[in-house]
């Protein structure tokens, strides 16, 4: 095989993977990585590392739809992302501490999870609780147009999820991905916050995570330019195409079956990573 | 001076990140075009992680390299840029605080952009 071919199949590649993760939600960093070590066999930090720089241009380039929606929380995204960093930088330090067999687990298991968590159904939480009066102090709170017009909504349980947080950016920096679905689960479920206010205010975190490990991963050499490029030019593309035709269409079928193929290639990194063929 | 509303605020920061982002990929797009010059090349051995050499790792080296036209450099600087948005996203924060006299926010923004700081610089050497 010959650079231009290969440079095109990861482009292409990259394209369908920004699109998918753009159209089920999942974000396309955490199919890329098991894609290019089990598809085309790129050693699992070259991988991790086109991942992150492509993630924080989805990241980055997504904003603007967000902000528009005026659901993302701007003071609880940056509260959050003093946990999120340190995480990130931790989690860089770790993956020259550990064997790849360890990441591929990890990432396996982090796969699995991301499957089961786009299929599980959230439940939007009206129930009005007295406000937390650490949240309170921290403003920690906002309001946005729910169904039944404004609604204002609390942080709760703080500690806890500024230590899933700190959980979110390890994980991040450890595998090269914006783990999109800890930080949901951080905000959603440990917080209580909107579930709407939770993914958006998730995806405005993602690229200030991973810039903080993205400066180690480049020193370390894991960002190859020959891998980095197609895979970021390919995902960036995907993902903006997918914002764009995301008309509530159909996806309930496209994301079953995305899960599924994800759920498999988890199956796959932690079953390669026991072999240690990984 | 009238202080801006958040939803302000977000939006200056989102168009400014759109713009970093865009810069960031037409270089990329630029080294790519230059590194494909010779398309019939074989392909790097990727299935073993080896550290590349200084110039690509450094960022005085991939200025360096990318004055000099070298196209894996300027794919690097590219990414250099793109890594740069998030960080120029808390600064805008913090000014943005700033405006709104949220010291407690000012300060928040601040903490992040030091941890920032203190990977990239760390990484950097």
């Amino acid at each position: 095989m010959n650079v231009a071919v290969f440079t095109s199949l990861l482009f292409f590649t990259s394209v369908l993977a920004g699109l998918l993760g753009a159209l089920t939600g999942l974000g396309g960093g955490v199919v890329i990585v098991p894609v290019l070590t089990l598809v085309f066999g790129v050693d699992i930090r070259f991988a991790m590392g086109a991942s992150l720089v492509s993630v924080i241009a989805t990241s980055s380039g997504a904003a603007v739809a967000y902000v528009r929606e005026g659901l993302s929380n701007i003071r609880i995204g940056m509260f959050l992302e003093i946990a999120t960093t340190v995480g990130a930088i931790f989690g860089a330090y770790l993956v020259a501490r550990i064997s790849t067999h360890w990441i591929a687990g990890i990432f396996g298991i982090v796969l699995l999870y991301s499957a089961f968590a786009s299929l599980s159904k959230h439940k939007e939480t009206p129930e009005q609780t007295p406000a937390n009066p650490l949240a309170t102090r921290l403003k920690l709170v906002g309001s946005y147009a729910g169904p039944e017009g404004e609604t204002a909504y609390c942080a709760e349980r703080v500690p806890l999820g500024f230590g899933l947080m700190f959980g979110a950016g390890t994980l991040s920096g450890l595998l090269g991905i914006g783990s999109g679905a800890v930080k949901v689960l951080a905000m959603d479920q440990a917080m209580k916050l909107p579930f709407k206010v939770s993914t958006t205010t998730s995806n405005f975190m993602i690229g200030v995570t991973a810039a903080a490990s993205a400066g180690i991963y480049m020193a370390r050499g894991y960002v190859d330019p020959g891998i980095a490029m197609p895979v970021m030019l390919g995902v960036l593309s995907g993902a903006m195409a997918g914002t764009h035709i995301l008309v509530k269409a159909r996806v309930s079928t496209l994301k079953i079956l995305f899960a599924l193929v994800i759920a498999m290639m988890g199956c796959e990194m932690i079953y390669n990573g026991i072999a240690g063929r990984i | 001076m009238r202080k801006p509303t958040d939803q302000e605020v977000d939006l200056t920061v989102a168009a400014m990140l759109r713009w970093g982002v865009t810069s960031a990929a037409v270089v990329v797009f630029v080294g790519g075009l230059l590194y494909l010059r010779h398309p019939w090349a074989g392909v790097p051995d990727y299935s073993h992680f080896h550290v590349e050499n200084d110039s690509l790792r450094s960022i005085a080296g991939i200025f360096t390299g990318a004055v000099h036209f070298d196209p894996r450099n300027i794919i690097q600087a590219g990414l250099m840029v793109l890594i740069a948005t998030p960080v120029a996203r808390v600064v805008f924060c913090v000014v943005g605080f700033a405006r709104q006299r949220d010291l407690l926010y000012v300060g928040v923004s601040i903490a992040v952009l030091l941890v920032l700081l203190y990977s990239l610089g760390s990484g950097a050497r």
